[in-house]
């Protein structure tokens, strides 16, 4: 296991934690280490830091560990940590939080397939209303530059019938209203 | 009973088979299912993990689709979308400061009215068991399902409020009460990387092979889920599983749905069994000899009797 070791001035209450409250609702300083979290995380065999180290260098406003970690990004989003979390401390959004968060003030994620997928994902929501699968493969392959991973499945879907060949726009419209407003708000909102 | 219907992104491709064989079960249990006109794609992980507002703006948007409609009950079967949409209903209505921010951003503005349901939820009250019970007239004893219910349906419970979200029952109820024989497991709720097969494949390696060994130890030949990712994790990347394992699990992956569609005697074609990438073939029921020459008959796609040829078959 990782020993998030630093020489940073430590103090409880920091302002890091007060930036993850900001962004997600959700204050770190209730944690009590029991390790809940941890113990019951699927991918915490791959982390760098298991949940509950990483709540807690929340909490002492370890920015740097905490944004350039592997973890933030490695977070399937199942939610059993803030399921069983015995403070009420929703983990999974605080790992959202950090990735909007780690974005936001330059970091490199540090799976930056992950996140290339989020694009991916959202570009083609944006342009088309409903996800057209296909495409966005096709996007998330010319991110990545990894043309041959999953063809093979690929094939075998379309074949099925699992993969559209052409989008829909049924929505399109309403879809990339509502993103260039969340966009306008969240300018508006980090300009104040 | 009239719902407005959510299918989501994932039933109108990779997971189309969850979509037709609900639609093939439900007007048989009496429920009527209205697509939602206009809906769009939930945001999914892609849109929490980029946006707190993007993430709920995007379900919010369709729940007030639901509004304009006049419904107050809309029908989520996608497990991600159920969590999305549960999630931004929850949060606008716990705090009038978020509706307002989501509502500057959707249009219609929400008016928090909306009920967001699971199939199962529908299916698993007293009375549709007991519909169930009678419409399910085919054998299929030889069946050991192990239901997966995955991480979303359930979690977090102050949210979903949805069965119970370490052990949940509600789709062991359901097949149950179709004369399925479900098996008492471990992972019923453990998590198969669900997003991450796209990127961090081997995650989801890991993961469904835990999950799917788990099935085979509770001795299953076969999993129900109720979610389009879990299937695309145990269904689609079953084969790599093995190889990569060298172990052969053979465990065909179905909707609830389309057991309970089985049960009913709907034949597989019409609940998209041939979609799925493990054979289950062996464990189908016999299909029914047909009634008259194959030419002529056309099946009602109301009540499946075979009618003459000409019929409506829309
Ligand atoms: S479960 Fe909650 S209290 Fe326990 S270590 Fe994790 S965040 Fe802290
Ligand atoms: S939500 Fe993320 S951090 Fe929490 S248990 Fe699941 S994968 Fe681990």
């Amino acid at each position: 296991m990782n020993r998030a070791v630093t020489t940073e001035r430590i103090t409880p209450n920091s302002g890091f934690a007060k930036a993850i409250l900001g962004e997600s609702g959700v204050d770190v300083n209730l944690c009590y280490q029991c390790g809940k979290c941890a113990a019951g995380c699927p991918v915490a065999y791959v982390m760098d830091y298991p949940p509950a180290q990483l709540i807690h260098a929340a909490r002492l406003g370890l920015e740097d560990l905490v944004l350039s970690s592997k973890t933030i990004w490695l977070c399937a989003a199942c939610e059993t940590c803030t399921t069983r979390c015995p403070q009420d401390v929703d983990i999974a959004k605080v790992m959202d939080a950090a990735k909007i968060l780690g974005v936001a003030r330059g970091y490199r994620p540090a799976l930056g397939e992950v996140r290339a997928f989020h694009k991916a994902a959202l570009a083609n929501v944006r342009r088309f209303g409903r996800m057209w699968e296909a495409g966005m493969i096709v996007s998330l392959k010319l991110r990545t530059r990894r043309f041959t991973k999953d063809l093979d499945l690929g094939k075998r879907m379309l074949r099925k019938g699992k993969l559209r060949l052409f989008p829909t726009l049924r929505g399109a419209r309403r879809a990339a209203r509502v993103f260039s407003r969340v966009e306008k708000a969240e300018e508006e909102r980090e300009s104040t | 009973m009239r719902y407005a219907y959510y299918p989501g992104c994932s039933l109108h491709s990779t997971g189309s088979e969850f979509d037709l064989s609900l639609r093939a079960v439900s007007p048989r249990l009496g429920l009527e299912l209205e697509e939602v006109e206009g809906w769009i794609c939930c945001g999914s992980t892609p849109a929490h993990s980029v946006s707190g507002l993007l993430a709920l703006a995007l379900p919010v948007a369709n729940l007030s689709l639901v509004e304009r409609m006049r419904r107050e009950e809309v029908v989520v079967p996608c497990a991600s979308c159920f969590r999305r949409l549960k999630a931004g209903h929850h949060e606008t209505t716990e705090s009038p400061e978020v509706m307002e921010r989501v509502n500057a951003v959707v249009e219609p503005p929400y008016q928090g009215t909306v009920e967001i349901r699971h199939p199962l939820e529908i299916l698993s009250a007293p009375e549709m068991l007991r519909r169930i019970s009678t419409l399910a007239t085919k054998d299929l004893s030889h069946l050991r399902v192990a239901c997966y219910y995955g991480c979303l349906l359930t979690r977090p419970p102050e949210v979903m409020r949805f069965d119970r979200h370490e052990y949940p029952m509600s789709m062991d109820t359901v097949l149950r009460a179709a004369g399925i024989t479900t098996l008492e497991w471990n992972s019923k709720t453990m998590c198969c990387g669900a997003a991450f097969s796209l990127t961090e494949t081997e995650i989801v390696y890991k993961l469904t092979a835990d999950i799917l060994e788990e099935a085979r130890a509770a001795g299953a030949n076969a999993s129900a889920v109720a979610c389009p990712l879990c299937h695309a994790n145990l269904d689609t990347r079953q084969s790599e599983i093995e190889e990569r394992l060298e172990r052969t699990f053979g465990l065909p992956a179905f909707y609830f749905t389309q057991l309970l569609g089985l049960a009913m005697g709907i034949p597989a074609g019409r609940l998209g069994i041939g979609k799925h990438l493990v054979d289950a073939g062996g464990l189908l029921p016999p299909e029914p000899e047909p009634l008259m020459e194959a030419a002529s008959v056309v099946v009602c796609r109301e009540c499946d009797l075979p009618t003459r040829g000409g019929g409506n078959r829309e």
